[in-house]
């Protein structure tokens, strides 16, 4: 196959890409975004797979059996976890607009410089041979393709010049790809909508590559799965397909595989890009939990019979990891093998695309303008747009770091050092993975915690991996890794303190994985967490705002020129006038110059340059400059006795409730009380109903059932009937009496009074009942009288009452009762006096009770009436502000007095 | 419904769990012997088949219940 022909072919797919990211770019402009979609998020998630996923897996197979799997499974592990950790990652990201993982890191150790100095480099070292890889992976498929229908590789020697290979010409054109898409603008949440388009359409691209070349081998070469495995037991060859030889260190391996598939799956700049910078909508997350694992099996499902097929036609001769692609070429299918090519350069591209733009970001947001903060503060103030700056810096650190992949691919060549890149750049980014997950779930991390357990961890990483692959290599040394430095044994990198039987990956993460939690742990509680790390673990860990936003603070007027440097001036004045609207102030110039503004700007300005920048550009500008010192102390101050402040108002708080409850009690005991007295009420009520109700009723029934009764005892009965409905509309009268007093709309007809003329009225409404009795009845009235304002009928009816309860209980022919009057400065006074048998002291209030007739007529037994008289009377009384009571001896008669006071005759005047 | 998403993810952590038990020593290695399941090697099979029914189980708790 000519050349020409596969560049075109390549071309013409790069050219697809640019244009699905280019229409992308233009509908997420349009405001309709294509990667708002779960699917297409899910899509662009299996960036993960690359190079060493496509050709790399049927090779690993090859040499290591299943073990190929937990690369996989791991990832497969972590998503089912995404709607737990997954999610707070995005959330605290979306919230504090982090940029990168870097970023993500500095920003949780209170916005170090050096954090994030440190994880980017160990992100480059670790990742820019795994970029060297894609292009060796792409680089040798296309020789390999162009020399078809030969099988033969070309030989890679030094001999070969730059400008004829083709892995500069990959470097290049991915690098000119991704300035284009990865940093057309500047945006202040660092997403790329046409990148991410085309990472999803690149993973259709490869799986379905992928798949067809599957296919064709499973059925195609072979009839289905159980003839190639049948085939390949009659060679022997499926022992390999078993976790190594049954010991205990193999499920070890298996085990630790596992876990830095599943770390790396997160923690990998392009995964960590993908997954949480460029999520759209956390909701996305649901599908691709179980849409990404679903990538990986799919993916996965035809690598061993194609390792089988291809181990039976070529043994162990050809590089395994090209039998994807010698497969096709060798059963005379071009057109298969070109699409093969094509899927392996779409997982090479989009590998190299996601990962240069996350470095680059990491480069220049927590590298160079850190340095360049430092070291040239006056040139950066003096220039007024830096938003090109910033572009250039990033466009500078794409092209550097694939250069450097390029680079690194000439020097390793074959060697072990990039063969073995794969899990060797797993393990350099897995330690990241301490201090990121630890700074989510513990406050108590520090700033020098975290750079200790990176620091170490990176050290053993580069100990136990890095240079025994340089040793490998050849670079260095054999007897580096067979005697240990030195001639220590000890010191054996891959046997560090005579730790033996373990694989090398296993072995490094054991050690490293020690010392970098080790680290972070022991030096994170040496001392308290200070003012900025204790609240961004507050925003990390709770994903709160902490309790005030920052202790500096800034105008309008200064930052939006700082914001418009990094960002642009459009960009920047949207966002402040969407703020200002947000905050309900008219425009931008009316912002008040408060903490809450300058924490927005701060994290707008994270947007651009990263989190740790923004902090000392944002500085620059306020009033109290940079953070430190004295500020610290107060802000520490302030924070503990907003808390105090904070815990005292609860205090308050919960005895207020106590009070209350208290209150509610009372009133609910009263409420019960009350509740009780009705019941009782309308018991007793029903109770004095019944009774004459029972005799009318009983004589009713005897005059109806019995009509020859004589006429002299129907008169009888109807003369009883007759009395006890009185007394029953009587008592009804009372009560509803009663109810109107008791809930105040008595109907009271108020008017000019002289109580002598109520008293006179009541003795001649009672004379007939008391000649009847042949009672003596007296009146003495001490006038004379002031008139005041009352209601007369009411006065005579307790004058009445008062009466005939005398009448009622003096004795016959020698009964006497007085009626009194007095006038005094403040009141007038009434007494009714007799000579009956008297009260019993502790009866004397009972009789102002309802139904609560005196018991104490020892001689008549139950008395008359209906004992709501004297209620009745002393709710009129105390209606006019008066008293009523009684003063009695047992045996010397009951006196019982009123009194109204002159006040009523003041009003009346 | 808070509580329907507290249920949710912790059906997940369950079933992270189960994940971690079912690819891993010692459930791996009674399937790493010799035979075969529908022509396939044993413990090809028994990976696929957990794998898959973890995908599956994972798919059925979170698309069950759309917000």
């Amino acid at each position: 196959m000519s050349s020409w022909g596969i560049v075109l072919a390549a071309l013409g797919y790069l050219a697809l890409l640019f244009f699905i990211a280019y229409k992308a770019d233009r509908r997420a402009d349009a405001g309709r975004s294509v990667i708002n979609s779960p699917s297409v998020y899910a899509l662009s998630l299996a960036v993960y797979c690359t190079t060493w996923t496509y050709y790399g897996s049927v090779g690993r197979a090859a040499t290591s059996g299943i073990n190929f799997l937990p690369v996989y499974l791991g990832p497969t592990l972590l998503f089912t976890l995404g709607g737990v950790v997954l999610q707070k990652i995005i959330r605290v990201v979306k919230a504090n607009r982090i940029t990168s993982i870097a970023d993500f890191i500095a920003s949780r150790y209170g916005k170090s410089h050096l954090i994030g100095g440190l994880v980017t480099v160990i992100a480059v070292i670790g990742i820019v041979p795994y970029i060297a890889l894609q292009l060796k992976a792409v680089s040798s498929s296309f020789d390999l393709l162009a020399r078809y229908p030969l099988l033969i590789p070309p030989l890679r020697d030094g001999s070969l010049s730059f400008l004829t290979d083709s892995a500069l010409y990959v470097a290049l054109a991915l690098a000119a790809f991704t300035i284009v898409f990865g940093t057309r603008h500047l945006d202040a949440t660092e997403r790329h909508e046409g990148m991410v388009a085309a990472i999803a359409a690149e993973s259709l691209v490869k799986l379905l590559a992928f798949l067809a070349v599957g296919i064709y081998v499973t059925y195609g070469i072979h009839n289905g799965f159980a003839d190639v495995f049948n085939q390949a037991r009659g060679e022997a060859l499926l022992d390999a397909l078993r976790v190594n030889r049954d010991s205990a260190a193999s499920y070890g391996g298996w085990f630790s595989l596992t876990l830095l598939a599943m770390l790396a799956a997160l923690l990998l700049p392009r995964q960590f890009q993908i997954t949480v910078i460029e999520n759209v909508n956390e909701d996305h997350l649901r599908r691709a939990m179980w849409m990404f694992p679903a990538y990986l099996f799919a993916i996965n499902i035809f690598v061993l019979p194609i390792t089988f097929s291809g181990v039976m036609e070529f043994g162990l001769g050809l590089d395994t990891d090209t039998f994807v692609l010698t497969l096709p070429m060798a059963h005379h299918l071009p057109w298969l093998a070109l699409l093969v090519f094509l899927g392996g350069l779409a997982a090479a591209t989009g590998m190299v695309i996601v990962e240069t733009i996350a470095l680059s970001t990491m480069v220049c947001n927590d590298l160079v303008m850190p340095v360049l903060l430092r070291l040239r503060p006056q040139w950066l103030q003096a220039k007024q747009d830096l938003t090109g700056l910033l572009l250039n810096i990033r466009r500078g650190a794409i092209v550097l770091i694939l250069l450097l992949g390029y680079l690194y691919f000439r020097l390793a060549g074959e060697a072990y050092a990039l063969v073995a890149i794969g899990l060797i750049s797993f393990a350099a980014v897995v330690q990241f993975g301490p201090v990121l997950l630890g700074g989510l779930y513990w406050k108590g991390g520090t700033r020098p915690g975290a750079l200790a357990g990176l620091i170490a961890g990176f050290g053993v990483w580069t100990y136990t991996l890095l240079l025994p692959s340089f040793a490998k290599s050849g670079w260095l040394s054999e007897t580096f890794l067979t005697q240990g430095p030195w001639q220590i044994a000890l010191l054996r990198p891959q046997q560090l303190l005579g730790l033996t039987g373990l694989d090398e990956i296993t072995h490094c993460l054991i050690w490293s994985m020690l010392a970098n939690m080790g680290a972070y742990i022991a030096v994170s509680l040496l001392r308290m967490p200070n003012a900025i790390e204790a609240e961004q673990a507050i925003r990390f860990v709770d994903n709160k705002q902490s309790l005030r936003p920052g202790n500096l603070r800034a105008s309008a007027a200064d930052l939006l020129p700082l914001a418009s440097r990094f960002l642009g001036a459009d960009k920047a004045n949207e966002a402040f006038t969407r703020y200002a609207q947000e905050r309900g102030v008219g425009d931008i110039e009316a912002l008040p110059a408060d903490a809450d503004l300058t924490y927005f700007a701060e994290t707008l300005l994270a947007g651009a340059i990263g989190s740790a920048s923004a902090r000392v550009m944002i500085a620059t500008v306020t009033e109290e400059g940079a953070p430190v010192g004295i500020d610290e102390v107060l802000h520490i101050l302030d924070e503990a006795s907003q808390i105090r402040a904070y815990s005292h108002q609860l205090e308050e708080q919960s005895k207020d409730l106590e009070r209350a409850s208290l209150e509610l009690r009372a009133a609910n005991e009263r409420l019960q009380e009350l509740d009780r007295l009705k019941d009782d009420f309308i018991s007793t009520v029903t109770h004095e109903l019944r009774t004459p109700l029972t005799a009318i009723r009983a004589f009713a029934e005897i005059l109806h059932s019995d009509p020859k009764a004589d006429i002299e005892d129907r008169k009888r009965f109807l003369g009883i009937i007759l009395v006890e409905t009185e007394r029953l509309s009587r008592l009804i009268n009372q009560i509803l009496d009663l109810a109107k007093l008791e809930s105040g709309s008595g109907g009271w007809r108020i008017g000019p009074l002289d109580i002598s003329d109520a008293v006179h009225a009541a003795i001649n409404a009672i004379s007939q009942l008391a000649q009847d009795k042949r009672v003596a009845l007296e009146e003495a009235l001490h006038g004379p009288f002031p008139i005041i304002q009352a209601d007369g009928d009411r006065l005579i009816q307790v004058l009445i009452n008062l009466l005939s309860n005398a009448v009622k209980f003096v004795p016959a022919e020698t009964g006497r009762i007085k009626v009194e009057a007095f006038v005094s400065d403040k009141e007038i006074r009434v007494a009714v006096a007799d000579n009956g048998p008297g009260i019993r002291p502790e009866d004397q209030e009972i009789i102002f009770e309802k139904f609560r007739q005196g018991g104490g007529n020892i001689l008549t037994g139950k008395p008359e009436g209906t004992g709501l008289g004297l209620p009745i009377s002393r709710q009129i009384v105390t209606h006019f502000g008066g008293r009523l009571w009684v003063e009695s001896q047992l045996g010397q008669g009951a006196t019982f007095f009123f009194t109204l006071p002159r006040t009523a005759e003041e009003t009346a005047g | 419904m808070p509580h329907r998403l507290r249920l949710t993810a912790q059906r997940l952590v369950a079933l992270f769990l189960f994940g971690c038990l079912l690819f891993n020593f010692p459930l791996l290695a009674v399937f790493n012997r010799d035979g075969d399941l529908l022509g396939l090697p044993l413990l090809h099979a028994y990976i696929f088949g957990a794998w898959l029914l973890v995908i599956v189980l994972v798919a059925w708790t979170t698309e069950r219940n759309p917000s």
